[in-house]
């Protein structure tokens, strides 16, 4: 996928004027956050099971190599292949590679990050092979020929009439003048076009979640069940995973499983959770005569042993974007890559360099709620930390954001000066802001405010001020 | 027989990932003693933390399943034994206005149920098709925690079964419910020998929580999007112990 993330500051312009964005927005925060913290609640171990979670993955990363093969040699004996992808490219001409030999022309495939950061469809389809996207979020930006703005919800900054739509003007073949009298009628045709897709398909292609070294499996998760009949019903089935996605058995997995859904969606756990060993065995009724797994690195390797490493405990559950006040105000588009809000800050730098994404950590607040929400204890707001350390080191950064930045960390390397700054800070800006409770213009930050008015901190500090809304919010839940 | 992703002037695929990984770990390969106990490691599969939400009586699971069952959109019917399947489908059916043709699984536990007490009832044996409205599978195994069925691929038990038709109806023993995931799985490990790789995963396990659904459209969730819209469970009670009156079980 080509990335605009140096244009981050416009694109988050275009992102705060955009109406049907910011409904969206409004619309999705109170659901995410909401269901979360019920499911959390609602287990009292889950502290300690993100400990246990951090733990899992430190230990396979500090001995990924091992894991890495004896998972492979698994795979293996369960008729399946790994095709070892150092590069982006490495792994598009497998996937390709594997297509035209099984004389493929349609392959439909699962929700896939992976498949994003490759651009798969594009390089199937430049070679005359129709990818269709399953998820229904997918299917709909596949028509729209749109990247996802978020990593589990990828169309949620559309809008019912969007849907309505895009599937008029896709769907010639059904009357023009058809009533979608509910949601539900929108997933009913949805549900009937992808039907004959998925028969007609000669592939397959999915994500993983987690890979197992004890068993040599893939696990997807997913709501729909497109997941589950796109690797059943084709012929063939691809997987797409990155290295990091190893846990060592399946009693690890399962604890991961048990931060997943509830961290993503507020689900105690997903609809379907589904393990793939290699290839349909003797006597059985259904499943793929051919199992592959693009294992892909892509620069994942090369944040061992450096300040990112933790990075690649990463699940790809989205609960630091959803917790973002940033990603909250500009959704996921204005990130422009794959991977948006905080984890996306943090990785998007190390697969596509910082001269690319460089404006990416500055997008944040600093808040640290995407690392309190974190199921394995990122510390994302310390990462982004560091890769505007080094931007400043690179001198990359403007001459008056290299001052501002040095002042700030400063200030910020000192907590007690911090705390006392801020509480100045937030006394001064309540007052300046007191007659309105927002303020249209801020000293240094013209850029900001002449999008959208800064709300003033009515005399708190952002901590006080979000411990206190957190609690009046639970108390409505 | 591993595939290697190698143009020309690079070291293969493995060899660059393995290499790149522990240059970066700034280690070589892991010395023997190393190896040696994250083999036991695999071997013992250690479980961690359990949470304590299942550790309840036998009758307590049961009813902790099936209020996770039913708290996930699905339903429940308890049934004394095998002989009153035919007539509890039939009546599902009914109820629901759905048609009497039923696509089963192979299973022996299914083909033993004594069909011909319900002469309207159609069933064919086999994998699902897409045509396919109701589905009967047999499940494996049963987990309390979350209300979900543990459904391995096999000869008896295709996975199609679990995902084409609108309706799913599973066949479903009290004793085989469980408290936790981790429980399930040592029923795997314990009962299931594959033919092609001798050890115990099948080619594909399913743990299903309801029936299926979508959020895509502005986060409002729809049931019954790619797969089953329903989820209808048949429980015989064959456990004594879980016929007795449960604790009161946490929603
Ligand atoms: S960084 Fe943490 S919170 Fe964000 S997607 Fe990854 S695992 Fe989830």
């Amino acid at each position: 996928m080509l990335s605009t993330s140096p244009a981050f500051k416009e694109n988050a312009h275009k992102a705060i004027a955009d109406v049907g964005l910011q409904k969206a927005l409004t619309r999705t925060k109170p659901h995410f956050q909401g269901r979360r913290a019920k499911a959390v609640e609602a287990l009292p171990e889950f502290e300690r099971l993100r400990e246990i979670g951090r733990d899992i993955k430190n230990h396979t990363l500090a001995n990924l190599d091992f894991y890495l093969e004896t998972w492979a040699g698994n795979v293996e004996r369960a008729g399946g292949q790994v095709h070892w992808c150092a590069t982006a490219d490495d792994a598009r001409a497998a996937v390709l590679g594997i297509c035209e030999r099984v004389g493929a022309k349609t392959v439909t495939k699962g929700k896939s990050m992976i498949s994003e950061e490759l651009g798969i469809n594009e390089h199937l389809e430049q070679h005359g092979i129709t990818p269709v996207e399953t998820d229904l979020g997918e299917y709909i930006l596949q028509l729209r020929r749109e990247p996802p703005s978020h990593i589990i919800a990828p169309a949620f900054h559309l809008n019912r009439e969007d849907w309505e739509e895009s599937f008029r003007r896709a769907h010639t073949d059904l009357p023009a003048d058809r009533v979608f009298r509910e949601r539900r009628d929108i997933l009913t045709e949805a549900r009937a076009k992808l039907r004959a897709r998925f028969l007609a398909a000669d592939v397959g292609i999915t994500g993983a979640n987690f890979l197992i070294a004890e068993t040599g499996s893939s696990v997807i998760v997913t709501n729909e069940g497109n997941g589950d009949l796109t690797q059943t019903l084709p012929r063939v089935h691809i997987v797409l995973a990155s290295i990091e996605k190893m846990v060592p058995t399946l009693e690890d997995a399962t604890n991961m499983l048990r931060l997943l859904a509830r961290s993503a969606t507020g689900q105690d756990f997903s609809v379907y959770t589904t393990f793939s060993t290699g290839v349909r065995r003797e006597g059985d009724l259904d499943g793929p005569e051919e199992y592959h797994v693009i294992l892909l690195d892509n620069g994942r390797s090369a944040m061992l042993g450096t300040e990112f490493q933790d990075m690649l405990r990463c699940i790809r559950c989205a609960a630091c974007m959803n917790h973002c006040p940033v990603y909250g105000v500009v959704g996921g588009h204005a990130y422009g890559w794959v991977y948006p809000g905080p984890m996306g800050a943090v990785l998007t730098p190390t697969l596509i360099g910082i001269d690319q994404a460089g404006n990416l950590p500055n997008a944040s607040t600093f808040c640290g709620k995407c690392e309190s929400v974190c199921p394995v204890k990122i510390p994302l707001p310390k990462m982004m930390r560091h890769w505007r350390e080094r931007e400043f080191e690179r001198h990359l950064t403007p001459g008056a954001v290299r001052t501002n930045l040095a002042l700030w960390g400063f200030v910020a390397r000192r907590p007690g000066l911090y705390r006392l700054a801020t509480r100045i800070g937030a006394g001064v800006l309540g007052w300046l802001g007191r007659r309105r409770g927002r303020l249209s213009r801020f000293p240094f930050a013209g850029g900001w405010t002449a999008g959208r008015d800064l709300p003033t901190p009515e005399g708190e500090t952002f901590f006080a001020r979000y411990a206190s809304e957190q609690r009046g919010k639970r108390g409505r839940a | 027989m591993s595939a290697e992703a190698s143009p020309p002037g690079r070291p293969p695929g493995r060899v660059a990932i393995l290499g790149a990984i522990r240059r970066h770990l700034r280690r070589g390969a892991l010395p023997e003693d190393q190896a040696a106990m994250l083999r036991a490691r695999l071997a013992a599969h250690p479980r961690h933390l359990i949470p304590a939400r299942s550790r309840l009586s036998r009758a307590g699971q049961v009813a902790l399943f099936i209020a996770n069952v039913e708290k996930e959109f699905g339903s429940v019917a308890r049934l004394a034994d095998a002989r009153a399947v035919p007539g509890a489908i039939a009546d599902y059916l009914a109820q629901q206005n759905l048609p009497s043709e039923i696509v089963m699984a192979p299973h022996p536990e299914l083909r033993e149920i004594p069909w011909a007490e319900r002469p309207l009832l159609k069933l064919r044996a086999g994998r699902a098709e897409a045509s396919d409205l109701v589905s009967l599978q047999q499940g494996f195994a049963a987990i309390a925690e979350t209300g979900t069925l543990m459904l391995p691929a096999a000869p008896e038990r295709p996975t199609t079964v679990n995902l084409l038709a609108d309706t799913a109806l599973v066949l479903l023993r009290a004793s085989r419910i469980v408290g936790a995931y981790e429980e399930a799985w040592d029923l795997l490990r314990a009962e299931r020998r594959d033919p092609l790789t001798g050890g115990f995963m099948p080619r594909n396990v399913m743990l299903v929580t309801g029936p299926s659904r979508s959020a895509d459209i502005e986060q409002t969730l729809e049931l019954g999007a790619h797969g089953p819209r329903r989820l209808h469970i048949l429980l015989l009670d064959d456990d004594e112990a879980a016929r007795a009156t449960p604790e009161s079980v946490p929603k």
